[in-house]
């Protein structure tokens, strides 16, 4: 039985993930406390401000030990935007942060010098499907997504992109590892290719 | 690489959306959760909802659509956000952070700050610091004096600042706003086309993404700030409101000067 456990992490875009997956029909769980998890099938880590934040609140529920407990059992698992980044080992927003380590990389500032570019990197941008995955059934190379964010992930192993996106230099816009899923865009705020992702990811055993 | 945005802008008044003209007329346009699927089916890139009200009466009384009358600008968050999968901003009498913690929560992507940004600066970094930049817009309302030099107002465009609009952007910036929506009031519901020399000068000056609004009438002028200042978004009321398959047209303009729009 499906049962998508949406954490609350104390951040404010949970609502709009809710929605997303009621419109889909699928059966979400709110998760506010670690215990709720092991109840799931699925678990969203949706994410907004900064990283020391998130990992914070985190672990102020030991939702960072439980997310690791589950994420060991292959539980499918998709970090969104800050969540994604989460899955990291370090975070550079105001000095480091230790991250979930679930994904190696290093979250840093984009370098918007080269090209003049502002920050954050905010809108829509197309999607460069770089490795195959499920993750992108139904969803053809170069769709557009809806981006916000100031930080990305560097210093990845090239076999866990599965996406990148063009602003200056490529950033990374999707990883994935076995059971572990992030992107950088809102799914939940792109309309049809980003419903279709969310489907796409409650697909996946 | 990163498109242009074309977001329709939708004044609210006392739950009511309305048209507004160099920030005085408002006409009742209807119940604006009735108008949700309009943008669902333009495919919009973003929504901003402005609450123009100096009240809290919302009118329930007369209803006369098949959706009730909403009874408050929670009420129209949450319906807009359970229909809407975009990002949605939110502005208009913000005056704490529990203000934004609410709009945020039931469903508001960002906020735009005017008034209190102004009488207390330093409430842009506590709220930048709370909610994250990204999730806070500065609003900057400007007015073109009769010597040619653009200032900003407040008080929906009433009260007098003194100041250079590219100053408080600048400062903005640094307190942590994540984008900036530059409103030329002079411009605003007369169709004349964007105050082309007001936004380059902005966007050229803070390296944080400008929304440019006021004076939209056709989709020529739509080409003209993309090419001539080049804001991040460009955001329009009145056109897209009264002219069917505005947006849709205005996007396929902009493609046929290769501008990069969704």
């Amino acid at each position: 039985m499906i049962n998508v456990g949406i954490v609350n992490c104390g951040i404010s875009n949970l609502t709009s993930v809710v929605n997303a997956f009621q419109k889909l029909s699928i059966n979400i769980a709110v998760i506010n406390e670690s215990k709720q998890l092991d109840d799931c099938s699925h678990i969203v880590l949706p994410g907004v401000g900064s990283f020391i934040k998130g990992m914070e609140n985190l672990k102020m529920k030991n939702l960072d030990t439980s997310i690791l407990l589950n994420a060991k059992k292959g539980k499918p698992i998709l970090g969104i935007c800050l969540g994604m980044q989460l899955l990291a080992n370090i975070g550079e927003e105001f000095g480091l942060t230790k991250g979930l380590g679930l994904i190696n990389g290093n979250i840093k500032k984009i370098n918007t010098e080269e090209f003049k570019l502002k920050l954050p990197h905010v809108g829509w941008n197309n999607i460069q499907i770089k490795n195959e995955n499920s993750l992108w059934n139904k969803i053809p190379d170069l769709s557009t997504f809806y981006f916000i964010h100031s930080y990305a992930y560097y210093d990845i192993n090239k076999d866990f992109i599965i996406g990148e996106c063009e602003y200056g230099n490529n950033i990374v816009a999707a990883v994935a590892n076995e059971n572990i899923f992030g992107v950088q865009f809102h799914p939940e705020k792109s309309q049809k290719p980003g419903l279709q992702l969310l489907k796409n990811f409650t697909e996946l055993c | 690489m990163l498109k242009n945005r074309l977001i329709p802008v939708l004044f609210l008044k006392n739950g009511f959306l309305v048209r507004s003209e160099k920030f005085t007329i408002h006409q009742n346009l209807g119940n604006p959760i009735s108008q949700v699927e309009r943008y669902n089916s333009w495919d919009v890139d973003e929504l901003i909802y402005i609450d123009i009200s100096k009240n809290d009466q919302y009118d329930r009384g007369r209803e006369d659509t098949m959706i009730k009358n909403p009874g408050s600008i929670n009420e129209i968050i949450s319906m807009v956000a359970q229909k809407c999968f975009v990002p949605l901003t939110f502005g208009g009498r913000i005056r704490s952070l529990d203000d934004i913690r609410k709009r945020l929560s039931l469903g508001a992507d960002k906020i735009t700050i005017n008034t209190k940004a102004l009488d207390n600066p330093n409430f842009i970094s506590e709220a930048a610091k709370e909610f994250g930049s990204q999730a806070i817009i500065v609003s900057i309302d400007v007015i073109e004096e009769e010597n040619g030099e653009h200032k900003v107002y407040r008080d929906f465009g009433k009260v007098r600042t003194g100041k250079n609009p590219v100053d408080w952007a600048k400062e903005a910036e640094n307190r942590g706003a994540g984008e900036i929506f530059l409103n030329s009031i002079n411009r605003d519901g007369t169709a004349i086309g964007f105050d082309l020399v007001l936004i380059k000068n902005v966007v050229e000056n803070v390296s944080i993404p400008v929304i440019a609004c006021g004076g939209a009438g056709q989709n020529n002028h739509f080409v003209k700030v993309f090419l001539d200042s080049n804001p991040s978004a460009v955001a329009a009321g009145n056109i897209f409101n009264f002219k069917e398959h505005s947006y849709v047209l205005a996007k396929k303009e902009l493609k046929k000067y290769n501008l990069n729009v969704r």
